[in-house]
C-alpha cells in the first residue's frame, strides 16, 4: 500500500502503461497499414492475431488490463492533482511555461477514451460475438471487408480523423515524458524522446490515411 | 510610471479573501518588485490603512522568502530572478499587475501574499541531510574524491532556495522539483549514500503526506525556477526511489 500510493511509483506505472500502450499501437498499425497494399496480408495477420492462442488468451487480456489500468490511474493523479490546489489563480500564464498538450492530457485522454468506446462497439465486440457467442466457422478472409464497410460512413471517418488528431497530441507530451518518469535520463534519453516525438505523430498520422484511403477508395 | 494593483487581501488563515484594486504614481523602473510594493505600503499607511502583507528578507534573490504569483507567473515575467531582484522596468506605464499568493494546498495562506511554506521544512527534515562526525575528528571534505560532473550536479541541485516557484508554477502543485533538487544534492555526493535508501523514501512519503500534486513532466517548474534547477533532478529522484524500493 506504501509504495502504491507513493506519488512516484504512480507516475512509473503510468509511464510504463503508456509505454505498453504505445508498444501496441505500433503492431497494431504495423498490421493495418497492410489492408491499403495487401488485403490477402492483412486478412492473414488479422486471422492470426484472431485466433492464436496466445494473443487471444494472455497478450488481448494484458492489453485490456493495460488499457483500464491507464485510464483509472490517470483519473485518480488528475483528482489528487486537483485537490492540490484548492484555490485556483485569478491570473495563471501557463502558455509562458509549458506546452498546452502537457498540461491538457486528461482532456486529450478522454478523447482517446471516448474513440476507444466506438472503436470497441465497431470491431472488439463484433470479433467478440461472432468467434465466442455465435461460434461462427473460422474465415480467414472476412477481415478485410469488415475494415472497409466501417469506413463507408463519412462521419465515422471523421470521428477516426479527429480521434487519432487527440491521440498525436497525447502521445506528443506522454510518450517522451515517460522516460523521464523512469529516471531515465543518460546521453541516450535526447535521441529517444526525439523519436518519440516523432512516433507521436507518424503513427497517429499513419491511422489517419488509412481511414482516408479506405473511405475514399470502397 | 503610473500602475493598477490587483492584489490578493485576506486578513486572516481563516478570513475569506478577495482580489482589491489599487492605484500607484512615481513607480521608477529601477525599483524592484518589492520596492514598489514598500511605496504603496507607505501610501496605505498613511491613508490609516491596513498594509500589504508579502514575505521578503535578504532582498538580494539568495534567502528564499520573497514569493508571489505575478501577473499568472511565480516571481514574475523575468526568468531566473526572484520577485525581490524583478526590476520595475520590466513593466510599462498604465501596465495592470496582477499579484496573488503561490497557491497550493500545502501552502495555506496566513495574510494577503504569505503563505506557509513550512511543508517544505518537513520534506527537508525527512531525509535532507547526512551523519557527519562534528565532535572534533571531521574528515575535511576535500579529502574525498569526487568526479568533477558529480561535484557540479550536486552544487547546481544544492542551489535550490527553497522558495516554492516550482509548486506554484506547477499546474498540480507538484514539489517535485523541490524535493528532487534536495534529494540530489546528496545522492551525488559519497557522503550522502550512507542515508540514501531510507533519504529519497522518507522525504517523498512527506511531500505526498503534505498534499502536494504528481508531477507530469509539464517543465513548467524548472522554467519559473529562479534558480534553474534542472529537471534532470526530478528523473534522478525517480531513479533513486526505485533502486531505493528496489532494496527495500
Amino acid at each position: 500500500m506504501g509504495i502504491i500510493s507513493s506519488s512516484i511509483a504512480r507516475k512509473v506505472a503510468m509511464a510504463l502503461s503508456g509505454l505498453f500502450l504505445v508498444l501496441f499501437l505500433g503492431q497494431h498499425f504495423t498490421i493495418n497499414v497492410t489492408s491499403t497494399f495487401s488485403p490477402e496480408t492483412f486478412n492473414s495477420w488479422s486471422h492470426f492475431m484472431g485466433t492464436n492462442f496466445l494473443v487471444q488468451a494472455i497478450l488481448q487480456p494484458v492489453l485490456i488490463f493495460g488499457v483500464i489500468f491507464h485510464f483509472v490511474m490517470g483519473f485518480i493523479l488528475e483528482a489528487r492533482n486537483r485537490s492540490a490546489r484548492s484555490i485556483s489563480y485569478v491570473s495563471y500564464k501557463g502558455n509562458a511555461n509549458s506546452s498546452w498538450v502537457s498540461r491538457n492530457m486528461i482532456y486529450t485522454g478522454l478523447v482517446v477514451l471516448a474513440f476507444l468506446g466506438l472503436h470497441f462497439y465497431d470491431f472488439w465486440f463484433p470479433e467478440m460475438v461472432h468467434k465466442y457467442v455465435e461460434s461462427n466457422p473460422e474465415d480467414a478472409t472476412r477481415y478485410y471487408g469488415e475494415l472497409v464497410e466501417k469506413f463507408h460512413d463519412p462521419l465515422r471517418t471523421g470521428f477516426y480523423v479527429i480521434s487519432f488528431v487527440f491521440l498525436a497530441l497525447h502521445l506528443f507530451h506522454g510518450f517522451a515524458s515517460s522516460f523521464q518518469s523512469v529516471g531515465f535520463n543518460n546521453k541516450y534519453a535526447t535521441g529517444l524522446k526525439k523519436f518519440a516525438k516523432v512516433y507521436a505523430i507518424a503513427i497517429p498520422a499513419g491511422f489517419i490515411f488509412i481511414a482516408l484511403f479506405h473511405h475514399f477508395n470502397h | 510610471m503610473k500602475l493598477t494593483l490587483k492584489i490578493w487581501r485576506q486578513e486572516s488563515a481563516k478570513a475569506k479573501g478577495a482580489m482589491k484594486t489599487y492605484q500607484i504614481d512615481g513607480i521608477d523602473g529601477d525599483m524592484s518588485f518589492l520596492e514598489m510594493l514598500d511605496v504603496l505600503n507607505e501610501d496605505l499607511i498613511n491613508k490609516g490603512e491596513v498594509p500589504v502583507e508579502f514575505d521578503h528578507d535578504c532582498r538580494e534573490g539568495i534567502c528564499g522568502s520573497c514569493s508571489l504569483q505575478i501577473n499568472g507567473e511565480p516571481h514574475g515575467p523575468d526568468r531566473l530572478v526572484t520577485t525581490c531582484q524583478l526590476h520595475m522596468r520590466k513593466f510599462n506605464d498604465g501596465d495592470t499587475i496582477t499579484i496573488e499568493p503561490f497557491r497550493a494546498t500545502a501552502f495555506p495562506v496566513i495574510q494577503d501574499l504569505i503563505v506557509d511554506r513550512s511543508a517544505f521544512d518537513r520534506i527537508q527534515q525527512a531525509g535532507g541531510y547526512i551523519s557527519v562526525n562534528t565532535s572534533g575528528n571531521t574528515v575535511d571534505a576535500n579529502a574525498i574524491p569526487i568526479e568533477k560532473q558529480n561535484a557540479d550536479d550536486s552544487f547546481y541541485a544544492a542551489t535550490c532556495i527553497g522558495c516554492g516557484a516550482c509548486v506554484a508554477a506547477c499546474k498540480n502543485a507538484s514539489a517535485m522539483l523541490f524535493t528532487s533538487a534536495k534529494v540530489s544534492q546528496f545522492a551525488l555526493l559519497p557522503q550522502g549514500e550512507v542515508e540514501a535508501t531510507e533519504r529519497v523514501q522518507n522525504m517523498v512519503r512527506q511531500m505526498d503526506l503534505e498534499g502536494f500534486g504528481n508531477c507530469t513532466n509539464t517543465g513548467a517548474c524548472e522554467i519559473e525556477c529562479p534558480k534553474g534547477i534542472s529537471l534532470e533532478n526530478i528523473a534522478r529522484m525517480n531513479r533513486e526511489y526505485l533502486s531505493a524500493v528496489s532494496k527495500g
